[in-house]
């Protein structure tokens, strides 16, 4: 049995799930040979050690009561350099324009020699080609696959199974908040308000819908996958961007009666950065519903090659988020044969 | 109708008015003449390109005109704009004239409007166009979409295409 000590940096919807899946899993972790050992958790606030791993469900307990999970006066810093651990899973909030606090906790990590997986989007809207130079200068692994499509693993698709291939394209809709809204709006000539309204009341939405609506989250995976799929540092800034704002239901009604769906489409190829609403025919693998996420990868040798999956939710995302870890566990395990 | 002809002229002078004249006597609307003066067919003709517009129930008599004028009829195509795309335009689409929005694909001379729908819900309220353009290739479809997407920018309406490959 190999022990992997962790950390956990952030502990909103996206820390608890991890923790809350580190539970469930612990027989299948066994049966994989591993113990995933928690010994720091940090929010915004507080953090708590315990080198011979924190009691999880307590920690949880403590956080929904008191909305801190330990002791104030470390920083989050002094915690991922000083606590003695072997990867560190960055769940902060994600900022796009700034990329923090997720950019200095990834760089401090790897900095002090620490593998990290992270499900934020912020810290690689601008700086991609930067940490994945830190982490390979430092000789450690960064793996980002809850970044994009939540539990739908894209990310591992193109970079190991697809391997080999020449990505032509890549068709996607990787905004489940988009997707709900558009599909209610089509289905019951909803205006937009109303509808994301109701998002907002399912928690589909958030209070603050603007990175949803207007196209800056899925804008911010499409640079993930761009990144992925061509290696070309790419930034946010190179994305073309449109919103779903002005759509109208008059306009959706239309567009059904012609046959077609519309959809906030992310097209990612060598030439073309865009996030804008398409015209979707009715057949097309893409003109999906709900809040479902969705890809199409175009390559030479496989041709197309489409994945769908739920985009969004807590355990979701700690399903990828685990799965980068057991990656990780497996790829030390082949460096020490 | 729009008429795409390849005639074949013979080698001697004051051959093309005999091959334009019949299609404005027959009140056509001649577009465009594509004149290929330094080749030859294998027959050792001088080959024309001609595209106009002509009812279509006068389009027999055309050709037996042309043919007693002594000019080759080679092929007669009368579809000319065979790639399609459909587009679709949300905002103020008639407060910022809608005959000047479409003029913009349609002044392109390769590529034309030829169906729309709208849904105009109320005074105040945003419309909705749901357009198919025809294009004679994809070069010009492309470069017609270009000059409606500049139009629209301008204008301030969302203009939504096609996801790839499904033009």
């Amino acid at each position: 049995m190999k022990d992997i000590k962790i950390s956990i940096i952030g502990f909103g919807d996206v820390g608890q799930g991890v923790v809350q899946v580190l539970s469930q899993k612990q027989q299948t972790l066994e049966k994989l040979g591993v113990n995933i050992k928690v010994v720091a958790i940090a929010d915004s606030r507080s953090s708590l050690v315990n080198a011979d791993g924190i009691d999880l469900k307590k920690a949880v307990k403590v956080k929904r009561n008191t909305g801190i999970v330990g002791r104030r006066g470390s920083t989050t810093a002094e915690i991922i350099k000083n606590t003695d651990h072997d990867l560190v899973v960055e769940v902060t909030p994600t900022d796009i324009n700034t990329g923090e606090p997720g950019l200095t906790n990834i760089l401090t990590a790897i900095e002090s020699g620490k593998h990290v997986v992270t499900s934020n989007k912020g810290p690689f809207a601008r700086n991609y080609a930067k940490l994945m130079k830190a982490a390979k200068d430092h000789g450690v692994v960064l793996r980002y696959e809850a970044t994009v499509g939540g539990a739908m693993p894209i990310i591992n698709l193109i970079e190991e199974n697809l391997a080999g291939n020449t990505i032509e394209r890549i068709d996607g809709i990787l905004n489940g908040t988009c997707n709900y809204i558009l599909t209610r709006m089509g289905e019951e000539t909803l205006d937009y308000q109303h509808a994301l309204l109701e998002a907002q009341e399912l928690g589909i939405a958030e209070a603050d819908p603007t990175y949803d609506v207007m196209g800056i989250d899925a804008a911010c995976k499409l640079v993930i996958l761009a990144n992925t799929a061509y290696n070309n540092n790419t930034v946010f800034d190179d994305v073309s961007i449109t919103g779903i704002t002005k759509i109208t239901p008059q306009a959706l009604e239309l567009a059904d009666k012609n046959g077609y769906r519309v959809r906030l489409i992310c097209e990612v190829s060598e030439q073309v950065l865009s996030v804008a609403p398409k015209l979707v025919p009715k057949k097309h693998p893409l003109a999906v519903g709900g809040t479902l996420n969705i890809a199409t990868i175009h390559t030479d040798l496989s041709k197309m090659v489409t994945i769908s999956g739920i985009g969004a939710g807590s355990i979701e995302t700690a399903s990828a988020i685990l799965s980068d870890i057991i990656h990780i566990y497996r790829a030390c395990l082949a460096n020490t044969r | 109708m729009r008429v795409s002809m390849n005639l074949e002229l013979k080698d001697i002078p004051g051959q093309l008015v005999l091959a334009l004249q019949p299609i404005s006597g027959i009140k056509g609307n001649i577009l465009s003449v594509v004149h290929h003066h330094d080749e030859r067919t294998p027959r050792g003709s001088i080959p024309v390109h001609v595209l106009f517009e002509l009812d279509k129930d006068k389009l027999d008599e055309l050709i037996w005109q042309l043919e007693k004028n002594g000019v080759l009829v080679a092929r007669v195509g009368e579809k000319r704009l065979h790639e399609k795309m459909s587009v679709m335009l949300i905002g103020h689409i008639v407060h910022t004239d809608i005959r000047d929005t479409i003029d913009a694909v349609d002044s392109t001379g390769c590529a034309e409007v030829v169906d729309l729908a709208l849904s105009m819900p109320g005074i105040e309220q945003v419309s909705s166009a749901f357009m198919m353009i025809h294009a004679s290739t994809k070069e010009n479809l492309m470069s017609a979409l270009d000059i409606l997407h500049k139009t629209a920018d301008r204008k301030e309406l969302l203009m939504i295409e096609p996801i790839k490959n499904t033009i």
